[in-house]
């Protein structure tokens, strides 16, 4: 009837100004948003609640919401977002949490860390050429990093970091701090390569490069493909190569055909021959099959030889690495191939090449430092915090997604920002980014490290007088039951 | 409905007043000086509800004369600009500073005063007093502002802030003689300090960003994209002749103007030489 939805401006009572806020907008307060029809407070500390779904609702925590039950069974969580922090850090964090885990007594030390030191490891998974290797990678024309070390499947990128951040000129560092709060809070990020392809990266999602969105991560490099799929094309197809640009396979010549009894078959390979049936650089890296600029497979091939085995009528199947491009081939009376349908029996095949590739993402890796001055925020002497925390005794969180620390000195930490609750980045205008930070560890380590124990408080205390920069809460679940 | 709150800062001398958005430190010395701060939180207890009474009004172009003590001195800094845009609102933040202040002062026993409202200061020196504020530039610059000096509010604007601006300064600082003068300058310069048409500058109508925008569908700076010398140059040099003009008419003592990393003086700015190293 005329019940018809709209998207509505509501009205928000929190104070005589009373705004009007659009949905996703924020009032004049910049504390209070319209969030999908409600009025939520917009930096509110971040509880985890395991009860809670991954991804699931967000909602504003209310005091009286609370059944004292929840508490005791230790699925909540303070995390470090919206808890403030004070820089540098010469007193105790914003929260010293105290709770039971499992009969124990836990302290979780809650702050939002200002991370000079910091930046993003991005994976991106394509075989694509996106640039040479410690390639020049820029943000709206600055530089914020370079393209490292490829791995399997995946080109690597290295962003941001002290050098790009405060060490360049006001305006890198500004677009640098920008590019890296947006990857960061899982928003997409054009970023364009000296010499390379420009390509739009967002964790969690597909690469576009060069406005070609990435669906598939291949299977493995052209000589792994072969290893899985010999026998399948065993006695249907005379011939297999699988176009890679890292190292194309044949199947004739390869171990792989070779323990079938794979008889010659005359063919020649471009590029330069690593192992039997392994070949290096058979073309230019590229946008094209399998990360090679190829459009036309037969470019890699010289002239077939006779004496080895080529003959008229001859079965050629030419495929790439994801099993997106493919090509059948007949040799004719001259030895030269002619493109053919594909058979059915054969298109199972490269059916199952693309059906074994995974999804291709972006993976981006927050990479910083936290042994700096806010290591006083948790104990009066630092250095026990770093010794606590390599001895695996104090656990570190950020936003309540585990992180990696690094050993060797300091606390060098990576974390999956795709593990961590929505919105969960700020920045400073130094500048540097804002990201939650807790150290979990038991009370009595806590007190051995020298920790602040007079200022540790209950988690029940904490929702219900919040903390130095606030009293609201929110409550999402933790992406992942590691908590 | 929330209503008015007043809170000790950590350190236990500053008071911190906070109601819908607006946030207020207060520092006060002086052997009167829990009067003083008696009468600065009663003062605020009101102050948001006496705005919003007469915020229909407050947000047309400057023109009939409001009735509240703040709206009025809302009005009165912005008065000058007209013909020129401008609303009452352009000077709400250091409007209601000026209000605090006044209410501080109406008694003895004070040496000296400030009440920050969001960067926008009004203060008061008795003799031998001196006020220094930083200014965010590279590197970080100080003012000090003595007795003699005519000299009473400090107010910073810019498009990165609170408030939308119709220009490109990342911030614009005003010395005046009220809280709400330098406020209303503000504004205005930053406004001027613009590069029409460049296609690095994204704009979109105010009112699209904030339906309560007294803006309306103005169009305003959402983003400033990378910036050639000439073009820091030229937007800078814009700036400077609108705040000349206003030192000259009065309205201003000095202006600070800070864009991509270049700063530009207009007028008396008491510059103290000071280094300051930040470590990471």
């Amino acid at each position: 009837m005329t019940d018809r939805k709209r998207e509505e401006k509501i009205r928000c009572d929190a104070c005589p100004v009373m705004c009007y806020i659009a949905d996703g907008k924020i009032g004049a307060c910049d504390r209070y948003a319209n969030e999908g029809g409600k009025i939520v407070r917009c930096d509110p500390i971040t509880i985890l609640d395991r009860r809670l779904e991954a991804g699931g609702e967000v909602r504003p925590f209310l005091v009286s919401d609370w059944d004292g039950e929840v508490l005791n069974s230790g699925d909540l969580f303070v995390s470090g977002i919206g808890a403030g922090t004070t820089y540098p850090d010469y007193k105790p964090a914003p929260f010293i949490v105290s709770r039971e885990v499992e009969g124990a007594d836990f302290i979780t030390v809650v702050t939002e860390a200002i991370y000079s030191y910091c930046g993003v490891k991005v994976k991106i998974d394509t075989d694509r050429h996106l640039g040479h290797e410690a390639a020049t990678v820029r943000a709206a024309g600055e530089v914020i990093g370079h393209v490292t070390t490829s791995e399997y499947g995946s080109q690597m990128l290295s962003l941001g970091g002290v050098d790009h951040l405060t060490g360049g000129s006001k305006s890198e560092g500004r677009v640098t701090c920008d590019a890296l709060l947006r990857l960061c809070n899982c928003e997409a990020v054009e970023l364009t390569i000296d010499g390379g392809a420009t390509v739009v990266v967002q964790a969690g999602q597909p690469p576009i490069v060069d406005g070609h969105r990435e669906e598939r991560m291949r299977v493995g490099c052209g000589s792994a493909t072969i290893g899985m799929f010999a026998s399948q094309w065993h006695g249907l197809v005379d011939e297999v190569v699988v176009v890679d640009d890292h190292i194309t396979g044949v199947v004739s010549e390869h171990q792989a055909g070779k323990v079938l009894g794979w008889p010659d078959t005359g063919i020649r390979i471009k590029g330069r021959r690593s192992t039997p049936g392994r070949y290096f650089q058979v073309a230019k890296p590229g946008l094209g099959w399998g990360g090679t600029d190829i459009t036309d497979p037969l470019t890699i091939l010289n002239p077939w030889l006779d004496k080895k085995g080529a003959r008229p009528g001859l079965t050629l199947l030419m495929v790439s690495t994801t099993g997106e491009q493919f090509g059948y081939y007949i040799l004719d009376d001259n030895l030269e191939p002619q493109p053919a349908p594909l058979p059915d029996t054969l298109r199972a095949s490269v059916d199952l090449i693309a059906e074994n590739c995974e999804p291709a993402l972006c993976t981006v890796m927050f990479a910083a430092g936290a042994g700096g001055s806010l290591r006083s925020g948790v104990t009066q002497n630092p250095v026990k915090l770093t010794r606590s925390v390599q001895a695996l005794k104090t656990r570190v969180t950020c936003g309540g997604a585990p992180a990696f620390v690094w050993p060797g000195g300091g606390i060098t930490l990576m974390v999956d920002v795709t593990q961590m609750p929505p919105g969960s980045f700020g920045y400073v205008p130094t500048p540097a980014l804002v990201a939650p930070l807790e150290f979990t560890l038991k009370r009595e380590d806590y007190r051995t490290l020298g920790g602040h124990d007079a200022a540790v408080r209950s988690i029940s205390d904490i929702l219900a007088h919040g903390g130095e920069y606030g009293s609201e809460f929110r409550t999402v679940g933790p992406k992942k039951d590691g908590t | 409905m929330q209503r008015a709150q007043a809170t000790w800062l950590p350190d236990g001398k500053r008071l911190h007043l906070h109601h819908g958005p607006i946030d207020m430190i207060v520092g006060v010395t002086g052997p009167e000086r829990d009067a003083a701060l008696g009468r600065a939180v009663a003062r605020f207890d009101t102050l948001l509800e006496e705005l919003a009474a007469e915020l229909p009004l407050l947000r047309q172009p400057t023109g009939r004369r409001p009735t509240s003590d703040t709206a009025r001195r809302m009005h009165h800094a912005t008065q000058p600009f007209v013909p020129q845009f401008i609303t009452p609102m352009a000077a709400v933040a250091g409007a209601g500073a000026d209000t605090i202040l006044a209410a501080i002062c109406n008694g003895s026993g004070i040496t000296k005063a400030y009440v920050n409202n969001g960067g926008d200061v009004a203060f008061y020196l008795s003799e031998d007093q001196h006020m220094q504020a930083a200014i965010t530039c590279d590197p970080p610059g100080h003012i000090r502002i003595r007795y003699a000096d005519p000299v009473r509010g400090i107010a910073t604007s810019g498009w990165r802030g609170r408030s939308h601006s119709f220009g490109i300064a990342d911030s614009v600082t005003v010395l005046a003689a009220t809280a709400a003068q330098a406020d209303a300058a503000a504004t205005m310069i930053a406004n001027a300090v613009n590069l029409p048409d460049h296609p690095a500058i994204h704009r979109t109508p105010a009112k699209a960003l904030a339906p309560d925008s007294d803006l309306g569908a103005r169009i305003v700076t959402t983003h400033v994209g990378p910036l050639g010398p000439e073009d820091i140059n030229t937007a800078l040099s814009n700036g400077a002749t609108f705040a000349a003009r206003c030192q000259s008419r009065g309205l201003i003592t000095g202006a600070a103007m800070v864009l991509c990393g270049q700063i530009r003086l207009v007028g008396s700015l008491p510059l103290v030489q000071q280094k300051e190293s930040l470590d990471a």
